[in-house]
């Protein structure tokens, strides 16, 4: 029999179990209550925005940790897994490390969503290893307390006297040993102690060390890893639905009668629309349920639809963005503001304007969005690959209009996410299809066509800068115009302007020493669902702010890196606090652990720098750009090696990272996100491109929705991590790679070549 | 009806011969490790072994495989030992996995018509495979200690 810190947890491990998954589990115990534990204690050696997250942060090991009498020791994964290897390696070693767990005898079992039991779960904003890093290293020290508290109980000495020891506890004067089995019962019947002690650093064994191969990594390699595009159930059907083309459209009228005699198809279902702003829900549509995704799919193809547009149908990428450059050429609302503006414009002995475009993007993640669901006696089970497992559960539940614990949501393994998994309208359709089924499972597939042309899209943004030049070629005045369509569409009212979180995304965080600044938005009305896209609205302004860097140091004959250190200027922690209209949200983290710290800026630009060589002599045709950008309250710098032949063509031979994100947790993974983030800032920068005509997508699936291949990829990412001890808090590292790619590659293009990309994606304009 | 061989068992399809290969080894057979990716054969994620050569999965029907040999991620060996999957392991190549099959199925069936490739070979036998998390630095460095170990 297992041993168990917590008898919940026991439940939760046997519903989630692969077996499970395969024969399902309705009717055993799937609907526990989470047990009540003590809120964290707050024993953190510095704040961070952990706790003003809704459902905050654990640490009590009897929810997170079990242990076997063979001594096996089970770590509960609250996060979802989508390839950065935080949920699931990095935060459970972490414990491991401070319980003193040996890594080969722990076992990793994914959590279910609910964060009233767990705490946020929202992966996110690049927020796991920094908000959980002081958590997990807590609950893995009170663990390892209770254990050598059993132990000394058990040897009749003072607990002072034993030392846990990689899976022992050691008594210290006699060398008797106890293994963590041997002492797991008595272990689980203590109170949590409040006596426990972190480790020192020095006695590290896997935090920091980047010696953690990937917990999946098997199971990857071998076929048997399980996604949600994966999940089944005996009995299941499978779903395809035909969505709306339009945000806000529903279906006028449909003639399912040729659908019908497909062979395997069984039924259709109609999926209603909300009306807009729909958050996450459905967008409505026609679903063809069958007995396999192929019978589906041509089901599908032969509805006969008409469809009423709604309010969105004339939406035009083209028309649109004229509309954006325009709100950014004309006075908007004021988001910060310093000095007198108008003042340093009037008094300049040179002003310098340029502006910048970067379009709608969909993630497109390998695996297209998907959930299995099944209904059974008024509850709700469902596998999906979801990012936010407790948000996911919370929102369905309310979309069919039963309680949060009524719904049991399993999270998969993620096929990529990047933002649009943090969207669970394919769980929603799941869910909504079941219940219409009557309770038999029902797979939903989206396609890649669905997955392109029904996405929640990064915003489109048009940036406008203008630089006022002293005598002296100071830049004296900053004006700054940003128009892009909000997120908050998505969940309320169209504010037509940014909110506080997008605000903080790269634009009123800007942190040049300039004595005169004033930042505005355009008016930005939303036509389509606006979403998260890793980075966010970094990636245009980033793209922006970067560009017109080198475009200055090109008018004043400046070298760029030198005139992006001028611009950044002295020393200082920059608080924009009191510049802002709205509140400032600094990544929702409090500016004394995570301030915006000019030094470290500086610093890994001088990096970069060096270990790029920056200034060597290049052959005709090469060249490096440079670019850096603080995101995630990381600072990241980039040099890009271009190489481009006379008939345009774009060789990137080598990239060059610098990354300094505090206390590097894993080394080995934070460089495999910075080699990804070097990739995809490279599709963005050649091809990202999704647009509208009729208030349509265009685009359908990887040939026109190109991503970058092994042949066009940057061939070469160097990674250098800024060192820190432990008492540098582990900042962003997910999301901070991509912003400076796409200015480092145009950047490097001007210096080759003398042509200045303003507008993204670079596409054929080099040819 | 068509008959096929997968994974060494011999298996029987009598429904739509224009379904492609894809949806029978997921649907009907559960083997899940050849993943749906874009139904176009443009990623490679359902990347399969037909007769020991890369099919995509997704672009071959059932009445074209009758009579011949498909091997999936399950089926590329008994261990899970394949020199390809050891690379994989040692250079730690995946971030979210979900095109890792396909691409390892495409690398073990270059490297037998191929076993000491250059670089710009490896560029071109993997360059159909998607990666949307960008692990292509260490894909082309795990094939070619592929090549070295096998």
């Amino acid at each position: 029999m297992n041993i168990q810190f917590d008898p919940s947890a026991k439940t939760s491990i046997r519903n989630i179990s692969r077996r499970s998954i395969l024969k399902g589990l309705f009717g055993t115990s799937a609907f526990v209550l989470a047990a009540q534990f003590p809120l964290a204690r707050r024993g953190f050696a510095y704040p961070t925005g952990a706790e003003k997250m809704p459902n905050g942060v654990k640490t009590d090991p009897k929810l997170f940790v079990a242990i076997d009498k063979d001594g096996t020791v089970t770590i509960m994964a609250a996060r979802a897994e989508m390839g950065t290897g935080a949920a699931r390696t990095s935060l459970p070693m972490i414990l491991a490390d401070e319980l003193e767990a040996d890594w080969s005898r722990v076992k990793i079992v994914q959590a279910n969503g609910d964060e009233t039991k767990w705490g946020n779960q929202d992966t996110d904003g690049s927020r796991s290893v920094r908000h959980w890093i002081q958590p997990m290293r807590e609950c893995g020290a009170t663990a390892r307390r209770m254990l050598e508290q059993a132990a000394a109980k058990r040897w009749n000495v003072a607990v002072a006297d034993v030392e846990a020891v990689n899976h022992e506890v050691v008594h210290k004067a006699s060398g008797r040993k106890l293994g963590y089995g041997e002492l797991a019962t008595d272990a689980a019947a203590l109170p949590t102690p409040t006596d426990f002690k972190l480790k020192d650093a020095a006695a590290f064994r896997y935090i920091g060390k980047g010696n953690t191969p990937v917990v999946d990594l098997v199971d990857i390699t071998t076929g048997h890893a399980i996604y949600g595009q994966d999940a089944m159930l005996p009995g299941m059907k499978f779903a395809v639905v035909a969505r709306p083309p339009v945000v806000g459209g529903k279906v006028a009228s449909v003639d399912a009668s040729a659908a019908l005699k497909i062979p395997g198809v069984e039924k259709v279902v109609q999926i209603p629309a909300t009306p807009l702003p729909a958050k996450f829900n459905p967008l409505g549509g026609v679903a063809v349920i069958a007995t396999n995704t192929w019978a589906a799919m041509k089901g599908r193809e032969a509805l006969k639809i008409t469809w009423d547009d709604g309010p969105n149908g004339s939406y035009d990428s083209k028309a649109y963005k004229a509309s954006l450059e325009a709100n950014v050429r004309k006075p908007g609302k004021v988001e910060r503001n310093e000095g007198d503006i108008d003042k340093a414009f009037a008094g300049a002995a040179k002003t310098f304007a340029q502006e910048y475009y970067v379009p709608h993007w969909a993630h497109a993640p390998m695996e297209p969005p998907a959930a299995l669901a099944r209904m059974g006696g008024g509850k709700f089970e469902i596998w999906a690959p979801v990012q936010s497992p407790g948000g996911a559960r919370d929102d369905t539940a309310k979309f069919l209009g039963v309680k949060p614990e009524d719904v049991l949501m399993h999270t998969t393994l993620l096929g990529g996410g990047f933002g649009r998994k943090s969207k669970c309208d394919f769980a929603m359709e799941a869910a909504f299809l079941s219940k219409e089924l009557g309770g038999t499972p029902v797979k939903v597939v989206w396609t890649r066509e669905d997955d392109i042309q029904h996405s929640f899209y990064h915003t489109v943004n048009v940036d406008r800068i203008e630089a006022a030049l002293d005598a002296n070629n100071k830049v004296v005045g900053w004006r700054q115009r940003s128009a892009s369509p909000s997120i908050l569409s998505t969940f309320a009212p169209d504010p037509k302007h940014p909110f506080a979180i997008e605000l903080g995304l790269g634009f009123v965080d800007m942190p040049f020493a300039v004595p005169n600044i004033r930042l505005e938005s355009g008016e930005a009305a939303a036509h389509t669902r606006i979403g998260w896209f890793r980075a966010v609205n970094n990636v245009p302004h980033a793209f922006a702010v970067q560009s017109f860097v080198a475009e200055l140091a090109h008018e004043l004959k400046r070298d760029p890196k030198d005139m992006l250190l001028e611009l950044i200027g002295p020393d200082r922690k920059v608080d924009v606090s009191k510049s802002v209209t709205t509140e400032w949200w600094n990544y929702g983290e409090p500016f004394e652990t995570f301030p915006v710290d000019t030094a470290r800026l500086k610093n890994v630009v001088q990096l970069v720098a060096e270990k790029a060589g920056w200034g060597r002599q290049m052959p005709k045709g090469s060249a490096l750009g440079i670019a850096a950008h603080r995101s995630f309250v990381s600072y990241i710098a980039t040099v890009v090696e271009v190489k481009i032949d006379d008939k345009g063509n774009i060789t990137v031979p080598r990239v060059d990272t610098a990354i300094d994100c505090g206390f590097a947790v894993n080394p080995e993974r934070i460089k495999s996100q910075i080699e990804g983030a070097s990739v995809m800032g490279m599709t963005i920068a050649k091809y990202s491109e999704v647009t509208f005509a009729k208030g349509r997508v265009e685009q359908t699936n990887y040939n026109d929705f190109p991503i970058v291949r092994m042949e066009d990829s940057p061939q070469l990412t160097n990674v250098h991590i800024v060192p820190h001890g432990i008492d540098t808090p582990p900042s962003g590292v997910g999301e901070p790679g991509v912003p400076p790619f796409a200015p480092a590659l145009c950047n490097a293009i001007f210096a080759a070549t003398g042509k200045r990309i303003r507008s993204l994606p670079i596409g054929n304009q080099l040819a | 009806m068509v008959d096929v061989t997968i994974n060494g068992q011999a298996r029987k399809f009598d429904g739509d011969p224009s379904m492609p290969l894809l949806w029978f080894i997921r649907d009907e057979l559960g083997l899940t490790g050849t993943k749906f990716g874009c139904g176009i054969a443009a990623c490679g994620a359902c990347t399969v072994h037909v007769n020991g050569e890369a099919v995509r999965s997704c672009g071959i029907v059932m009445s074209d495989i009758a009579g011949k040999q498909v091997t999936t991620i399950e089926g590329l060996d008994a261990k899970g030992e394949h020199p390809v999957q050891v690379a994989w392991r040692q250079l730690g190549v995946p971030q979210c996995g979900y095109c890792q099959a396909g691409q390892i199925m495409q690398a073990a069936a270059f490297l037998k018509t191929n076993k000491s490739p250059n670089d710009e070979q490896i560029v071109e036998a993997m360059s159909g495979n998607l990666c949307r998390c960008g692990c292509y630095q260490r894909i082309q460095a795990a094939v070619r200690a592929a090549a070295k170990g096998a």
